[in-house]
């Protein structure tokens, strides 16, 4: 039902304050605060000596009618300018407790728009690819946020750069040509979540958050581990070509959620294994700092893909196959490739080994052993917690790249 | 023109006209109207080719409105302003001169006044005669300084208003002429800092573009259709407002003519328009 009213008359008095000064804040808040609408009538009154000159461009301008008084104007409230808000929408709203926050599926005319905005319906759409709640989303997103932003270091700081070199020169030897492994995998690691990041709906703002802290330690790693490379040594070491065709089969993943299990959940799992028997072998106090500090983030990152894909599979039983094909198709892409960099390899056993000694090695060899099964182990419980039954979980483990990540 | 698509001429003073009519264009084809546009580098040549008969409406600034319908009055033919915008009623123009140096026009005898484009309607000649009127006759009794951007665009490009803005508070001139919608602009932006400036005189009230027919076209289906989808646009329609932002409007009335009076007697006393219109007429 609807009431006809006689239109309202309200009075606003700028004072000295003109148009040109600020003055047209006001008038447009008058109008909003006093409800007026069309037909309504605002008496403004002021000293500014352009005040009417000024006020008729302003009516004209915003569709409203415009009559000069002899200290000022009065505006008849047009039609048109309140149908601006006509068609706006709420994106979602920005407290995650609330039923209403997340749209199950993004729309491409929130477009940039914080989550929570009344956007106006004349958007124009952008379209982002994943724009699909169950595929992106994570619960934990927001907590796993929070540890990330508040767990960041700095690698000037945060690393005794100025430790001795009193190892063996055959370890450091071994120590540059793992960080120069552990560069290659870590540019994989910041780049396959950056071709995602700009695919994501801002509407799913925490995931985009948590995304761009990870490839901030991603950035970070890269740096502790080139630098610590370069700590006593000018050159960095080898990088093979079996290596670098496994991580490009990680760029290559079109799909997210198997970009991110091929990832996080197989390869960045398998890396925690890896910094922390880098950690535990450590010849000097910098190479203990950046494995463990890589290692915390890493565990981040996995906690996050581990997250993300329980809720997915809960939601989307079907992506339990897509993911099984994507271990398979992966290791048969790889299966005439050498894997792992042998470099490496030999590198890992002289490190855990401390020397070249024949025992030592004989030592180094059998740790190095030990961290393949550790690595092994990690992989088939992340796969039994997606909920792979365990034998499963260890054939497929079987089938990931030799080279770790 | 015989085709049932509606042909309408425009001239390209900004790119944003392309996305403007492109977008009508959309419109127009989602109510079954055809509809089309050709551009025009400046208004002479629109109203050349309006006679010609190479388009049904033409998008008219108020000069150009005048010199078609002088040229249709002496071939004995017609033109009517079918639509124009909100925003096109009742327009004023000042005179702006720095403070403390000019208290009224008669202060300006001898000096040098900035104005527009020289066939600016807002911007040059309706401020030129309201001079006129008030006994400063230009090149008399006043030097005028014409910033001429873009001319054969009747002032639709702000830029020579804003260079006479300029020079007004470079000091190069004693006052400078402008529509009242950009002196507000100028203030704002501190082209015209605050304080420094005030305005000595304000014109009377004009109007500015419309739509223009020739003869009785403005009753044939195709284009009462076309009236009647334009003046149907609203500005609640997301998919219009955007136009409608770019184009200045938020609704588009139908076109009246006695809002060109102050115009006419501008191009009567400087003899604007008569070569084009003589020239045009006698082909």
């Amino acid at each position: 039902m609807t009431t006809t009213r006689e239109p309202a008359q309200v009075a606003l008095e700028l004072g000295p304050l003109g148009l040109d000064g600020g003055g047209t804040v006001l008038l447009s808040h008058t109008i909003r605060r006093a409800g007026l609408v069309a037909g309504d009538r605002l008496d403004v009154r002021g000293l500014a000596p352009e005040l009417a000159v000024h006020g008729r461009a302003w009516c004209r301008a915003k569709g409203h009618g415009f009559t000069a008084t002899p200290d000022g104007f009065t505006i008849t409230v047009g039609r048109h300018d309140a149908d601006r808000s006509v068609g706006a929408e709420r994106a979602g709203h920005a407290d995650l407790r609330r039923p209403d926050a997340l749209a199950e599926v993004a729309s491409p005319r929130w477009g940039l728009a914080a989550r929570g905005a009344l956007v106006d319906a004349a958007t124009p759409a952008v379209r982002f690819g994943l724009d699909r709640r169950v595929d992106v989303w994570a619960d934990e997103a927001p907590a796993l946020y929070a540890q990330a932003t508040a767990a960041q270091w700095d690698p000037a700081t945060a690393i005794p750069w100025a430790t001795a070199c009193d190892h063996d020169p055959a370890v450091e030897d071994a120590i540059v040509q793992v960080m120069t492994y552990l560069v290659e995998n870590e540019t994989a690691a910041l780049l396959v979540p950056a071709r995602f990041l700009a695919q994501m709906h801002p509407h799913f703002r925490e995931i985009l958050q948590l995304l761009a802290v990870q490839l901030a330690d991603e950035a970070r790693h890269i740096e502790v581990f080139t630098r610590r490379a370069r700590l006593f040594r000018d050159e960095l070491g080898s990088s093979s070509a079996g290596g670098q065709a496994s991580l490009q089969s990680l760029l290559d993943e079109p799909d997210y959620a198997l970009a991110m299990f091929l990832l996080s959940v197989l390869g960045e799992g398998s890396f925690l294994s890896l910094l922390w028997f880098l950690h535990e072998h450590a010849p000097d106090a910098a190479t203990k700092a950046v494995t463990r500090l890589a290692a915390q983030d890493e565990a981040r990152h996995v906690a996050f893909g581990l997250a993300h894909l329980e809720r997915h599979l809960g939601l989307e039983p079907a992506l339990r196959e897509r993911l099984v094909a994507a271990v398979h198709r992966r290791h048969d892409a790889l299966a005439d490739t050498a894997g792992l960099n042998a470099d490496v390899f030999d590198a890992l056993v002289v490190i855990a080994a401390g020397s070249l000694e024949p025992l030592a090695i004989a030592r180094g060899f059998a740790a190095v052993t030990e961290l393949v099964h550790d690595m092994d182990r990690g992989r088939r419980r992340r796969l039994q917690r997606l909920g792979f039954p365990e034998a499963e979980a260890a054939a497929l483990s079987e089938l990931h790249t030799r080279n770790f990540m | 023109m015989t085709t049932d698509t509606v042909i309408l001429g425009a001239v390209a003073y900004d790119p944003k006209v392309v996305t403007i009519w492109e977008g009508f264009r959309e419109f127009f084809a989602a109510h079954d109207l055809a509809f089309d546009f050709v551009l025009y580098s400046n208004y002479e040549r629109q109203v050349e080719a309006h006679v010609r008969g190479d388009m049904d409406v033409a998008w008219n600034s108020p000069l150009a409105w005048l010199q078609l319908e002088r040229i249709a009055k002496r071939l004995g033919r017609s033109a009517q302003a079918i639509a124009m915008r909100d925003s096109d009623r009742d327009l004023t123009s000042v005179i702006v001169a720095r403070t403390g140096e000019v208290a009224s026009l008669a202060d300006l005898r001898g000096k040098t006044i900035a104005v527009g484009a020289g066939d600016s309607p807002q911007a040059t000649l309706i401020p030129l005669v309201h001079l006129q009127q008030a006994g400063l006759v230009p090149g008399r009794d006043v030097e005028v300084r014409r910033f001429d951007v873009l001319l054969g665009k009747h002032g639709d490009h702000i830029g020579g208003e804003r260079d006479a803005a300029r020079a007004l508070v470079a000091g190069e001139v004693a006052a400078a002429c402008m529509i009242d919608g950009n002196h507000l602009l100028f203030a704002r932006e501190g082209v015209l800092p605050s304080g420094s400036t005030h305005i000595v005189a304000q014109t009377a009230a004009y109007d500015h573009c419309n739509f223009s027919v020739l003869d009785d076209l403005g009753a044939a289906p195709k284009m009462k259709r076309f009236t009647e989808l334009l003046l149907g646009m609203s500005y609640a329609d997301p998919t219009l407002r955007p136009l409608m932002d770019l184009e200045g409007l938020r609704a588009w009335l139908p076109g009246r003519t006695e809002g060109y009076a102050l115009l006419e007697q501008a191009i009567d006393a400087f003899g604007t328009i008569d070569g084009f219109v003589t020239e045009i007429a006698g082909r």
